[in-house]
C-alpha cells in the first residue's frame, strides 16, 4: 500500500458489499414476495430495486426488503415505499422496467410515478 | 446483485453451540431455493449475546434470530429470504417491550440489550468478516493509520491520544497518551509495541471477542503505536487457548502484510512496521506486563519489580509499549473522528467507552459496551434483562480476582474508574459477575482466593505463602470452625499481602475478600458466629432435617440417600443421621411433600 489512494479504491470497491449491514432507513421499499407476489413476478423486481439502488448509490438512505402478502394479490407484483413523515406509496402490477423508473423519478429526486400506484390503478378501473 | 446478507456468528460462543453447522445449512438451503445470487452468507465475530447463542442476523432488515437450530433454516430461507415473511416465532423478543404490546418482534438494534449501548471497541464486531481485511477497509480501516502516517506528525498522534482521555482497559487505567509519550521520550536503536492479550480474569472475554471479531484494528491501533512512540516492531501475547482469535490474527497478519498495511515505508511515509503473534500457555501471572514481556523473551514468566518502567527498559531491554487489546481497538477511531468524539463520551475523569463481560445470575449473558458512567442499575436491569427466576439483585463483581464487589445498596453508582476504586471494587479487564439473593460472599471471596493460590507464580513469598494462608482461614470460616480471632487475623493479613508483594497479582488478590469483608460482614459474623450459611451455599454450615409432622414415610428419601443416612419405618416419620449426612440434597429432591429442609 502505498498511497491514500489505493486504500480509498479498495473501500469504493467493498463499501456496496458492506452497506446494507448499516441500513440506509430514510426509505423502505418492500417488495411483495408472498406465493401470490412471486408467481406474478415479483422476485425480477426485487432485484431490479437492489440494482439500481446499488448503482445509482442511494444505498446509505434506501433499504430495499421484502413483506409478505398484503391482500391484493390481483395487484402484484405490489411495491411499497415508505418514507418518515410522508404517506406510504404503493405501486402496483411493477416490472422490472417500471421498477428503474420509480428509482430514477421516486427515490432519486422525489417525484412519486403516480400512473403506477394503486390510486391510479383504481381510479381507471 | 445481493439484497440480503445472513450474517452468522463465529465466536467462540457460538461456535461451540453449533453455528458453523448452521452457516453450511444456510449455503446449502440458499443454494436449493436458487437464491446464491442475491443472497450472502457471511460469518462474523461475536455480536454480544452469547447466551442466546448460535446469533443469525439478516439484513437490510436487521432481524435478529437467536439459538437457531439447523432444521430452522430451512423454514427461515423459504419464509424470510425467499418469500419475506419474517418467522417470527424464532425471533429473539425483547420481554417488556413484547408484553407492553407496544411491537410485535424487533430488529438487533431496537433490543433493550443494543439500545443503550454504544460501540467503540466493538463497532465491526458481527458486522464484518474478520477473516476478509477488505471488509475492515470498507468501514474505514486503516484510514486512521494513512491519515497518521500521511497528515500527522508522532507528536500529534500522541496529543490526539492524551486528549481523548483513553486510558488503559487492562484494569490500571493508566492514561494512555501519557504511556506513549514516556516512551517516545527515550532514546535507542529499537523499540517495541506490545499488545497484551493475556486475558487471564475468570468470565471475562473482552479481549477475545475483540481479536475474533475485529482483528485489523488492533493490528493498526499497533501501528499507530508504533509510528507515534519510534517503534518498527509488535508483538501480540496471546493465550494458546484462544484457537479461533490466534488463527484470525495470523490471517489477518497475512492480509495485511501482503496489501502492504505492514512492512516496509507504509503509505510510501518512510515507516516500517511489522507485527508477530506469541503464544502463552495461560498463566495468569503472564497479564502482569513485566512478566509478559519475561515470558515473549523465552523465559520463565515472571514479573520483575518496576522501575524501570518498560517504556525505559521493557522487552528485550528496550523501551517499550504496552497496552491492552480493548485499549488499542479504541485508538484508530480517535485519530479518525479527534479526540472530540471520544472525550465527548462519558465522566469528568472516565472518557469514552467501556467493554463489559456480563455473566452470573443474569438473563442477557454476553458481551456489552457501555459509556463510562452508566449506572449499574440500567447495566443490570435495561442491557441484562434483570435477575432469572425472580430473585433480588445482591451484588456485581467487578475487577476479577483482583477487584471488589458492589452491593446491591450502590446499584445506582456511575460506573467509572474513579468511582469503582473509592467503593473498594475497581475495573479491571471488565469481567463482571452478578450474583443474586443464594450467592454466598463468603464462598465467592474464597473461589476468587482459590484462583489466585492456584496462580501464584511462586516468586515472592507474602503472595505464595500469604494467599495460601488466606485461603485457610475462609475454608476454616466456611467449614465451622472459625472464630472471631480468625476475622482480625484474615484482615491483617490481607493488608500484609497488599503492602509486600512484588507485582499486582498479589497486591490485589486480598481484594475479593477485603471488599465482602467490608459491605457484607454479617455474613461472615454468621459463620462464625451462628455456624450459619445465609445463602445456603456452604455445605458444611448446612443441616438438612425431616419434618415429622409433613413425613408421611414413603420412604422415598430413604431409598435415595446415596450414603444410608436416613432410617425408619413405612409410614412413620423417618430421620436424617446428622453424622452420616453429605449435604447432597438428593433426599429434598425426591420428597412429594416438602418436608425435608435445608437450613
Amino acid at each position: 500500500m502505498k498511497s491514500l489512494a489505493e486504500l480509498q479504491a479498495i473501500k469504493e470497491r467493498m463499501q456496496p458489499k458492506v452497506v446494507l449491514r448499516e441500513g440506509g432507513n430514510e426509505i423502505r421499499v418492500a417488495v411483495g414476495m408472498a406465493t401470490c407476489g412471486i408467481a406474478a413476478g415479483a422476485r425480477p423486481v426485487l432485484n431490479e430495486f437492489v440494482k439500481d439502488v446499488q448503482e445509482e448509490h442511494l444505498s446509505d438512505k434506501v433499504m430495499v426488503t421484502q413483506t409478505g402478502c398484503i391482500g391484493i394479490c390481483q395487484y402484484e407484483p405490489v411495491v411499497e415505499v415508505f418514507q418518515s413523515g410522508k404517506e406510504k406509496v404503493t405501486y402496483v402490477k411493477m416490472t422490472p422496467e417500471k421498477a428503474k423508473e420509480v428509482v430514477e423519478s421516486h427515490l432519486k429526486n422525489g417525484q412519486v410515478v403516480e400512473k403506477y400506484t394503486i390510486t391510479h390503478a383504481q381510479n381507471t378501473l | 446483485m445481493v439484497r440480503a446478507q445472513v450474517l452468522v456468528c463465529g465466536g467462540t460462543g457460538c461456535t461451540s453451540s453449533g453455528s458453523q453447522s448452521i452457516r453450511e445449512e444456510f449455503e446449502k438451503q440458499i443454494e436449493n431455493y436458487g437464491l446464491q445470487d442475491e443472497v450472502k452468507v457471511v460469518k462474523t465475530g461475536c455480536f454480544g449475546l452469547c447466551s442466546l447463542g448460535p446469533v443469525v442476523i439478516v439484513y437490510p432488515d436487521g432481524t435478529f434470530y437467536s439459538r437457531v437450530k439447523k432444521e430452522n433454516v430451512e423454514e427461515i430461507v423459504s419464509e424470510h429470504l425467499l418469500k419475506g415473511r419474517v418467522v417470527e416465532r424464532l425471533v429473539y423478543k425483547d420481554v417488556d417491550e413484547i408484553s407492553k404490546g407496544k411491537i410485535d418482534h424487533v430488529s438487533l438494534s431496537d433490543t433493550n440489550f443494543y439500545k443503550a449501548q454504544k460501540r467503540v471497541a466493538l463497532r465491526n464486531c458481527g458486522v464484518i468478516n474478520p477473516e476478509n481485511i477488505d471488509e475492515y477497509i470498507a468501514m474505514d480501516g486503516y484510514a486512521a493509520l494513512g491519515k497518521a502516517l500521511t497528515e500527522m506528525t508522532p507528536e500529534q498522534v500522541i496529543k490526539e491520544i492524551s486528549d481523548s482521555g483513553l486510558r488503559g482497559r487492562g484494569g490500571g487505567g493508566f492514561p494512555t497518551g501519557k504511556k506513549w509519550s514516556f516512551t517516545a521520550a527515550q532514546k535507542a536503536d529499537q523499540k517495541y509495541v506490545v499488545c497484551n492479550a493475556d486475558e487471564g480474569d475468570p468470565g471475562a472475554f473482552m479481549d477475545r471477542s475483540v481479536l475474533e471479531g475485529d482483528p485489523h484494528a488492533v493490528l493498526e491501533a499497533m501501528a499507530i503505536c508504533g509510528y507515534a512512540t519510534g517503534a518498527s516492531e509488535g508483538y501480540i501475547y496471546v493465550r494458546a487457548e484462544y484457537p479461533i482469535a490466534v488463527k484470525r490474527l495470523k490471517i489477518a497478519i497475512k492480509q495485511a502484510r501482503e496489501y502492504g498495511l505492514l512492512g516496509k515505508n507504509i503509505f510510501n511515509s518512510g515507516f516500517d512496521f511489522d507485527i508477530f503473534v506469541r503464544l502463552g500457555a495461560g498463566a495468569f501471572v503472564c497479564g502482569e506486563e513485566t512478566a509478559l514481556m519475561t515470558s515473549i523473551e523465552g523465559k520463565r514468566g515472571e514479573p520483575r519489580p518496576r522501575p524501570p518502567y518498560p517504556a525505559v527498559k521493557g522487552l528485550f531491554g528496550k523501551p517499550t509499549t504496552e497496552n491492552n487489546v480493548e485499549t488499542f481497538a479504541n485508538v484508530p477511531q480517535i485519530i479518525l473522528k479527534g479526540a472530540e468524539f471520544f472525550n465527548s463520551m462519558g465522566t469528568e475523569k472516565s472518557k469514552g467507552t467501556k467493554v463489559f463481560a456480563l455473566g452470573g445470575k443474569i438473563n442477557n449473558t454476553g458481551l456489552v459496551e457501555v459509556p463510562m458512567g452508566t449506572t449499574l442499575r440500567q447495566i443490570v436491569e435495561d442491557i441484562g434483562g434483570g435477575i432469572p427466576n425472580g430473585k433480588k439483585f445482591k451484588a456485581a463483581q467487578t475487577g476479577g480476582p483482583s477487584g471488589g464487589c458492589i452491593p446491591a445498596s450502590m446499584i445506582d453508582i456511575q460506573i467509572d474508574y474513579d468511582n469503582l476504586v473509592s467503593q473498594g471494587a475497581m475495573m479491571g479487564s471488565g469481567g463482571m459477575i452478578i450474583m443474586d439473593e443464594d450467592t454466598c460472599m463468603v464462598d465467592i471471596a474464597k473461589f476468587f482466593l482459590n484462583f489466585t493460590v492456584d496462580e501464584s507464580c511462586g516468586k515472592c513469598t507474602p503472595c505464595r505463602v500469604g494467599t495460601r494462608r488466606l485461603y485457610e482461614i475462609l475454608e476454616k470460616i466456611t467449614s465451622g470452625n472459625g472464630t472471631l480471632d480468625d476475622l482480625d487475623k484474615m484482615e491483617k493479613l490481607c493488608y500484609y499481602i497488599k503492602d509486600n508483594a512484588l507485582c499486582g497479582l498479589g497486591q490485589t488478590a486480598p481484594n475479593p475478600v477485603l471488599s465482602t469483608y467490608k459491605r457484607f460482614r454479617e455474613e461472615y459474623i454468621a459463620h462464625v458466629v451462628d455456624k450459619k450459611c445465609p445463602a445456603g451455599v456452604c455445605k458444611k454450615l448446612l443441616t438438612i432435617s425431616i419434618d415429622a409432622d409433613k413425613c408421611r414415610g414413603c420412604t422415598a428419601c430413604a431409598r435415595t440417600c446415596p450414603v444410608g443416612a436416613i432410617s425408619g419405618t413405612v409410614r412413620k416419620p423417618h430421620y436424617i443421621d446428622q453424622s452420616k449426612c453429605i449435604k447432597c440434597g438428593a433426599c429434598m429432591e425426591k420428597c412429594h411433600f416438602g418436608a425435608i429442609s435445608r437450613k
